[in-house]
């Protein structure tokens, strides 16, 4: 097995990073991929929250680099899916304890371990984001149909391609179809006009990710949740299934649309 | 024809004429300033503040000054050196006809051949005749994003997306082929015959020479535009019913 790294970010604070990785890697796990997902939040970390794995820490992302334990004793097995692990970060430490040369070492260790690694990325440009994307084989960067946060992650593309790391390709969570509808909210495809790049997620708004992010309880196990739906769905688009964005719009023309979002994703 | 509405409230006033007319010619990466007739004690204390007027755009320059038949002794040319050196910009040349003044420059190991301007030759004219700052262009083959900054002092060529939060400065013409949603300034050194070219015109804010203005509202569909400065007026008119030629 060799594993492809996947980090997840955004620039700005807030969007869904990462619920989106928690999400992902339980949908990878359930689909019989084994996935580890890395938090590299250092000082603020939340992933292992939200995966409902924070009692079980022992050894964190600092441990590891600094050599206090072996790579295998930081992974913190989930406790329902099997193949799904956590390496979390160290909350009492700060970003400069880790430096990209680690990230890229840990990273290549780990890729024999499993099928997938998932990067949960800081917010913001600094240091933190440097490490999350230093070992990255693919870069998805998270939005929510808002100017700001838009415009954050068109300097997050841009960024990420002065790396060498290719342009990515964009989730878009929180999405509120209505508002959309009505011309209140910014459509997929203002954000792809924008943005240019491929888009592998279309995350709408779900009352059900905040209960299941409080029960550490990742929606994407649930069945019956449209986010949780859409979260698998890009696991699936992430190992190679074409996957047609479902329709969350009943208003006509809409396959058109999704056909020409197909198309254009990326092209420039 | 729509006419740019200038911003109620900006940093600097409108209207007022703010560049001192300064004539600025490129070669290549460096700059050629021809200076205005007038008395030297004056002249200089109204080039830096011409130069300072423009912001950073001088900054790490390399500039030849033409200062024709004028003579000027080694003193001179020392404080000019500093005064220029101070804003970061390196005198690299001196294009001057008065022999003790090209005597006084090679003593102080400024140069005063640059392919000899002052003395010109048919290919010179060609270079120097040019009505725009910059006579080359330079080809950006991707699109802009947010945070991505381009400075040029000739033409900028944009076969691309110019995205909101990225800012084009350009000695002459801006061309954008494709939609233009961010910062640009055309003519920056102070030429206002530079256009600003974009075949889905929304700029952030558009400056050509002082003059500013931002995007109306856009009725319909989007189509090429260019835009210029006419009686004092930033002006922007579809392709098709342009009048310049």
């Amino acid at each position: 097995m060799t594993a492809k790294v996947v980090t997840i970010t955004s620039g700005k604070g807030g969007v869904g990073k990462t619920t989106a990785t928690a999400n992902i890697g339980v949908a990878l796990a359930s689909l019989g991929h084994p996935a580890v997902c890395i938090d590299a939040d250092i000082g603020l970390r939340n992933l292992d929250v939200i995966m409902g794995l924070e009692n079980r820490i022992v050894y964190d992302l600092v441990d590891v680099v600094e050599g206090r334990c072996k790579l295998r004793q930081s992974m913190i097995k989930d406790k329902r899916v099997p193949d799904l692990y956590l390496i979390p970060a160290a909350q009492a430490r700060d970003k400069t304890s880790v430096s990209p040369q680690d990230m890229i070492r840990l990273c290549d260790e780990l890729r024999s371990h499993c099928e997938w690694i998932l990067i949960d990325s800081p917010a913001g440009i600094e240091r933190g984001f440097r490490n999350a994307i230093a070992p990255a084989d693919l870069v998805l960067i998270i939005t929510n149909p808002e100017v700001s946060a838009v415009r954050d992650a068109d300097r997050i593309i841009g960024l990420i391609e002065a790396e060498g790391k290719g342009p990515g390709q964009l989730i878009i969570n929180r999405l509120k179809p209505e508002m959309v509808k009505k011309g209140d909210m910014l459509g997929e495809e203002d954000i792809l006009d924008v943005l240019a790049i491929e888009l592998i997620g279309l995350v709408p708004e779900d009352d059900a990710v905040i209960t299941a992010s409080n029960q550490g309880n990742p929606v994407a196990l649930n069945a019956s949740s449209s986010a949780g739906n859409a979260f698998r769905d890009i696991a699936r688009r992430l190992n190679g299934e074409e996957v047609p964005f479902e329709p969350l719009y009943d208003q006509q023309g809409f396959l058109k649309r999704i056909s020409r979002l197909v198309r254009s994703g990326g092209d420039r | 024809m729509i006419v740019f509405t200038k911003p109620a409230c900006y940093n600097r006033p409108l209207g007022v004429p703010m560049r001192t007319p300064l004539a600025i010619k490129g070669i290549g990466d460096r700059l050629v300033i021809s200076l205005p007739q007038g008395e030297w004690t004056t002249i200089l204390p109204d080039l830096m503040h011409a130069i300072d007027e423009r912001g950073d755009f001088f900054k790490g320059a390399k500039v030849a000054l033409q200062v024709d038949d004028r003579e000027l002794g080694p003193a001179q040319l020392v404080a000019l050196r500093q005064a220029l050196a101070q804003r970061e910009i390196t005198l690299w040349a001196l294009l001057a006809t008065d022999e003790s003044t090209c005597a006084a420059a090679s003593k102080l190991g400024i140069d005063i051949d640059v392919g000899s301007p002052s003395h010109q030759t048919e290919e010179d004219d060609y270079v120097f005749d040019s009505d725009l700052p910059g006579d080359e262009a330079i080809l950006v083959e991707r699109t802009l994003r947010s945070g991505q900054r381009l400075r040029h002092p000739g033409h900028v060529i944009v076969f691309g997306d110019v995205n909101p939060g990225s800012e084009i400065v350009a000695g002459g013409h801006i061309l954008i082929w494709g939609r233009l949603r961010g910062t640009v300034h055309a003519g920056a050194a102070g030429d206002e015959s530079a256009t600003v070219c974009a075949l889905d015109m929304m700029p952030t804010q558009l400056r050509i020479a002082s003059h500013i203005a931002v995007s109306p509202k856009r009725r319909g569909r989007p189509h090429p535009e260019v835009a210029f400065v006419r009686d004092g007026q930033l002006i922007a008119e579809t392709w098709e019913n342009s009048e310049r030629s």
